[in-house]
């Protein structure tokens, strides 16, 4: 069987894919006259890494702030566990557990480390666990406990990654938005942060991850989708996805 | 983790040249109760031992604290450009002085009118500002304050251009607020509450929020923090130190007129707050000081000391690009 193409085909059916945690329909998006995405739907469910692939400026860091409410919508909807969050503020977006890692890390400038990691916990009241979950991202990323008292900037890019991801994991996330989380990085530590979205996700974050390494993303995520001049066109099971090597190269453009 | 930057440790990178030592060693508890208690002490004594004149500026000084230290709020703690912090200063003198001298109401059952009237115009500069950016933020803010200075020369209510006269001193317990020593002592336990608010709105949950929001408003956003309520909530917190200082500054005078709220008064006290450090307390207070004693010491200049003034900020803004006692040492 051949991945499903959205524009004329019907979609591959996602009760083989459990309870769908996180929706989008018929989305459409502008930056001013510009339309940035193309009446996209995609679906991530429970306890999966679901991957949006695509070339620059295909809309896929869009969709992810359309989600996380950083960029507004004017028509479809978004929908978290059955309720729609179209209309929520980025700042309430957040607090229902859907965490966006945007692309080029955002890191907090001349504060330590450890005040960008208190960051991400900042809604957290509860001191106990606050402590608890630093000790947590500490463990996953030992780097940090030993950076906490540095200026995060002096950090190298693959730590601001961390850094970054670390800082979404104090908040202590359902769904995880992940925008570009290797680039810029060695290969090492690509392979590094891709062993660390594996772990998060085995213990029980949803992850919806954007990535123009399609190679690398397709062999993590369980479910794809392939977005191109703002609307999506293909998706399927991310193992039929990898084996079609023509579809993969028509559309992913990879050569290797 | 295999990484190709090398890790400097922690203590080296502390360090710094001569000035951030000196300035690091006020930071140990001890030592910073220690200075604390001198400061206090010096504080209570000056009037004392100096000239009424002398007085009457150390007075004008703590006025700017005050206000230093409100706009340093949202300055300094919350990253937002206010070009027109004298209009808060304004409202805060002008609503004490309509309230007690045109409806005799009582100077202290007045303050929470003149602080709530305050917060007000926080709100109306704060909403519509929010979603702008520095330079924009700077135009409309500078507006505001103009908006407010010459709405204060055209009504009846406040006086017109010749603003407000014989407002009457305050009591306190029989008690009447009027000679210089009295209004010193004033300015001097505003002050020190003012710095006492600093100090815990910047170890807040909030003093955070501004913090984070300050660094990247998107990153705090995406992390839960309603960017909205943050700001506004700087913008009512200077308002309320602004309408103190003006609260206590038209009793103190007992008249006040448009031209004490210029835009060259909004420019003065963000000088005092650039001048010293934005976003650190003791930083602000040394601006706030130099400001008005800076012009004062260098009476023996005559015409030229403005201008020698002028350069002496130049030259401390070469050397001190963040100011002279600035927050972080970078």
């Amino acid at each position: 069987m051949t991945p499903t193409t959205t524009a004329d085909t019907t979609v591959a059916p996602t009760s083989s894919r459990g309870e769908v945690r996180l929706s989008i329909t018929d989305v459409d998006a502008f930056y001013g006259r510009i339309q940035a995405l193309r009446g996209v739907s995609l679906d991530v469910c429970r306890g999966e890494i679901v991957t949006l692939l695509g070339s620059n400026g295909a809309g896929k860091s869009t969709t992810l702030k359309t989600i996380s409410g950083l960029v507004r919508t004017s028509r479809g909807d978004i929908q978290l566990e059955g309720q729609s969050i179209k209309r929520l503020a980025a700042h309430q977006i957040a607090r229902r557990g859907v965490v966006h890692v945007p692309e080029g890390r955002r890191i907090l400038r001349g504060l330590s480390v450890r005040e960008n990691l208190e960051l991400g916990a900042f809604t957290v009241r509860d001191g106990a666990l606050r402590g608890r979950r630093l000790a947590e991202v500490y463990a996953l990323f030992p780097i940090l406990h030993e950076r906490r008292h540095q200026d995060a900037s002096l950090l190298s890019g693959g730590q601001q990654q961390m850094l970054a991801m670390g800082r979404a994991l104090m908040h202590g996330p359902s769904v995880m938005l992940l925008d570009e989380p290797s680039m810029g990085l060695a290969p090492k530590l690509v392979t590094e942060i891709m062993r660390i979205i594996r772990r998060l996700n085995e213990a029980g974050t949803t992850i919806l991850l954007v990535e123009q390494n399609a190679r690398l993303a397709l062999r993590l995520a369980h479910y794809a989708y392939v977005i191109e001049n703002g609307a999506i066109r293909l998706q399927g099971e991310a193992a039929r996805l990898r084996e079609d090597a023509s579809v993969v190269k028509a559309y992913l453009g990879l050569a290797e | 983790m295999a990484d190709s930057t090398p890790s400097t440790p922690p203590d080296e990178e502390r360090r710094g040249n001569a000035v951030q030592r000196f300035y690091a060693a006020f930071e140990s508890p001890p030592r910073r109760r220690a200075l604390h208690l001198l400061l206090l002490a010096i504080l209570v004594v000056t009037p004392w031992l100096a000239s009424q004149y002398m007085t009457v500026i150390l007075t004008n000084a703590l006025l700017y604290v005050v206000l230093c230290l409100g706009l340093n709020v949202v300055v300094g703690y919350a990253g937002l450009l206010d070009l027109g912090y004298a209009a808060f200063f304004a409202v805060g003198a002008y609503t004490i002085g309509i309230l007690t001298q045109q409806f005799g109401i009582n100077f202290w059952a007045a303050i929470p009118f003149a602080l709530a009237a305050a917060a007000l115009a926080g709100v109306i500069i704060g909403g519509p500002t929010l979603r702008l950016r520095s330079d924009y933020l700077a135009i409309v803010t500078l507006g505001f304050g103009e908006i407010v200075r010459f709405s204060a020369r055209n009504l009846e209510i406040t006086g017109g251009a010749s603003g407000l006269s014989h407002i009457p001193e305050p009591t306190l317990l029989g008690w009447y607020i009027d000679s210089a020593i009295d209004f010193y002592y004033v300015f001097a336990v505003l002050a020190v509450l003012a710095y006492i608010a600093s100090q815990r709105l910047f170890d807040s949950r909030l003093g955070r929020a501004w913090r984070y929001v300050r660094h990247d408003e998107d990153a705090a956003e995406a992390m839960g923090i309603n960017r909205v309520a943050v700001k506004l909530a700087a913008y009512i917190t200077g308002a309320i130190f602004g309408a103190l200082g003006g609260i206590f500054f038209a009793v103190n005078l007992g008249a006040i007129s448009p031209e004490s709220f210029s835009f060259q008064q909004s420019v003065l006290i963000l000088l005092a707050v650039v001048l010293g450090g934005m976003g650190k307390i003791p930083g602000v207070i040394l601006g706030a000081f130099i400001v008005v004693l800076g012009p004062e010491l260098l009476r023996d200049f005559g015409t030229l000391r403005l201008l020698v003034f002028a350069v002496l900020l130049l030259l401390i803004m070469l050397f001190r690009p963040s100011g002279i006692w600035p927050e972080k040492r970078s």
